[in-house]
């Protein structure tokens, strides 16, 4: 099916969006990488009057690494973080997470932006927000807010982003040092939305945990984080049993039931998943904090 | 909802297969329906228009991105090569070579996607495992041959343009 008629607007700097956006008020949409806005124009799901279209914004392509975090502009496709050296350096669980975002043909266009501001949670890329306890930069006809996740994200497909409002990048930042992170994720084929998914970070100090923080993709209605410390705290990585959280996960997971699983399938999966990514993030933070002091 | 717009006429040029190319089309034109309708290039196919078939694979930059997905307004400044441009019976490219000698295609319909990508794909990989060839096409969907025969012909690909350079 075709995109019902629009007016495409390519401002050329962030001011100019803005200000398109807030001429065209609800009957407008942002068009970044288009990989998800793109099938709901062409099913017809939506026919917003006005595109604004991005792509020609300068300076929103780049990634920036800080002390403090990795910045991502709006710019930024999923291939473009994916293959950032520095940003896997500082951050190693956002390129471990997006290589799982669709196919490489869907990461060169969509944007990490544009799937944090899509805010399914379905996608990869919020709950990495959320277990990063990461932030949106948002620019309007005011100026420019600073959004945590957790006021970010409402509910399904639903974000506090003011319809005349730009996210011009994401912050996700860096874990403290000798947090292990990990992520895992089952499909029906690989590159498609997940039945379930599960990122990890653990710390791990004189070889007991000290933290454990879980999110999770496909099996709740907004992306958040579960804190299992208390399930596995002071105990010896290769000792801890894992079941021990799943009365934690359980609480937090809202699964719903599709033709590709049912939702005790996808809860079964995340459980799973979650002890998987555990262990596999527990001795990440070994090796990484091993690494660290013989550098 | 909004109220629907008037269809709004814009003037479009993207360079495709290394040539200039023209057309007055509406803003909601998309690469897929420009390249075929508007220029007359239907060797990129149309699966389902949502992303997830594959058949509409086109390189911009050198890079396989969904022709359906992408609007031709937003193609301007952008190099797209499509199968046309990858080689001709005469002269066929590695890949189209490579299918042809390992029976990769059956109806063909699914082909010209898979040929774009596997291009790219040998660019970065250019000695792939039977494993990562496998991967390399798992976003593009085989309604005839099973696959195993594709993954062959990604193998043989990558011989062929290594013999030939
Ligand atoms: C076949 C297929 C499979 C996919 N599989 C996955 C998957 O497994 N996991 C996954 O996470 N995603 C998947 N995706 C979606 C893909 O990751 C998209 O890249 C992403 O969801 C949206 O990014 P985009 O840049 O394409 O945004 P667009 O499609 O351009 O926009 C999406 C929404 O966000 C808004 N928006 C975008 N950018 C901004 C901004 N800067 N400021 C304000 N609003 C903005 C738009 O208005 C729109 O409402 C898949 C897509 C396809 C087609
Ligand atoms: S037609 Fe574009 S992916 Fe199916
Ligand atoms: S050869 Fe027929 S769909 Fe692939």
């Amino acid at each position: 099916m075709k995109p019902a008629p629009f007016v495409h607007h390519a401002p050329r700097t962030v001011e100019e969006a803005v200000g398109v956006l807030e001429r065209v008020g609800h009957d407008g949409k942002v068009l970044a990488g288009g990989q998800s806005l793109i099938p709901i124009l062409n099913m017809r799901l939506a026919s917003p009057a006005h595109l604004v279209d991005i792509n020609g914004v300068a300076g929103l392509d780049r990634v920036e690494v800080t002390d403090d975090a990795v910045r991502v502009g709006a710019l930024v496709r999923h291939a473009g973080l994916e293959s950032h050296e520095a940003a896997y350096a500082a951050s190693p669980l956002l390129r471990r997470t997006v290589r799982h975002v669709a196919h490489p043909a869907i990461r060169n266009r969509g944007t990490t932006v544009g799937s944090i501001a899509h805010a399914d949670a379905a996608g990869e890329m919020p709950a990495i927000l959320a277990l990063t306890d990461g932030l949106v930069e948002a620019v309007g006809p005011s100026g420019t807010r600073e959004i945590p996740w957790h006021d970010f994200f409402l509910g399904a497909l639903e974000t506090s982003l003011a319809p005349d409002e730009l996210a011009v990048a994401v912050r996700f930042p860096r874990l403290p040092a000798a947090t292990g992170t990990a992520f895992a994720e089952r499909a029906r084929r690989h590159g498609d939305y997940a039945m379930a998914g599960v990122a990890a970070a653990v710390a791990v100090s004189d070889g007991v945990l000290t933290s454990a923080r879980l999110s999770f993709v496909s099996v709740t209605d907004v992306p958040g984080v579960v804190d299992v410390t208390a399930a596995v705290h002071g105990q010896a990585p290769e000792e801890v049993d894992w079941a021990a959280c799943d009365d934690l996960v359980r609480a937090h997971l809202t699964p719903e039931s599709d033709i590709h699983a049912t939702a005790e399938y996808r809860a079964m999966l995340a459980t799973r998943l979650a002890h998987l990514t555990l262990a596999r993030a527990a001795s990440d933070s070994i090796s990484s904090s091993a690494g660290g002091s013989a550098a | 909802m909004s109220e629907p717009v008037a269809e709004e006429l814009l003037d479009v040029t993207v360079t495709v297969n290394d040539v200039p190319r023209h057309a007055r089309v509406p803003a909601r034109r998309l690469l897929s329906d420009f390249l075929r309708h508007d220029l007359g290039l239907t060797g990129t196919h149309v699966g389902c228009e949502h992303g997830v078939c594959g058949a509409c694979t086109v390189l911009v930059d050198g890079a396989p991105m969904r022709a359906c997905l992408m609007f031709a307004v937003s193609a301007q400044a952008h190099a797209v090569t499509t199968i046309e441009g990858l080689g001709t019976i005469e002269a066929m490219g590695p890949v189209q070579q490579a299918f042809t000698e390992c029976h990769g295609l059956q109806c063909g319909f699914c082909t010209p996607g898979f040929v774009t990508t596997i291009t790219a794909f040998l660019e970065d990989n250019p000695e792939p495992t039977q494993d990562e060839a496998r991967e390399a096409i798992s976003g593009n969907l085989c309604r005839c041959t099973g696959y195993q025969n594709i993954v062959k012909s990604v193998l043989r690909a990558a011989e062929i343009k290594a013999e030939r350079s």
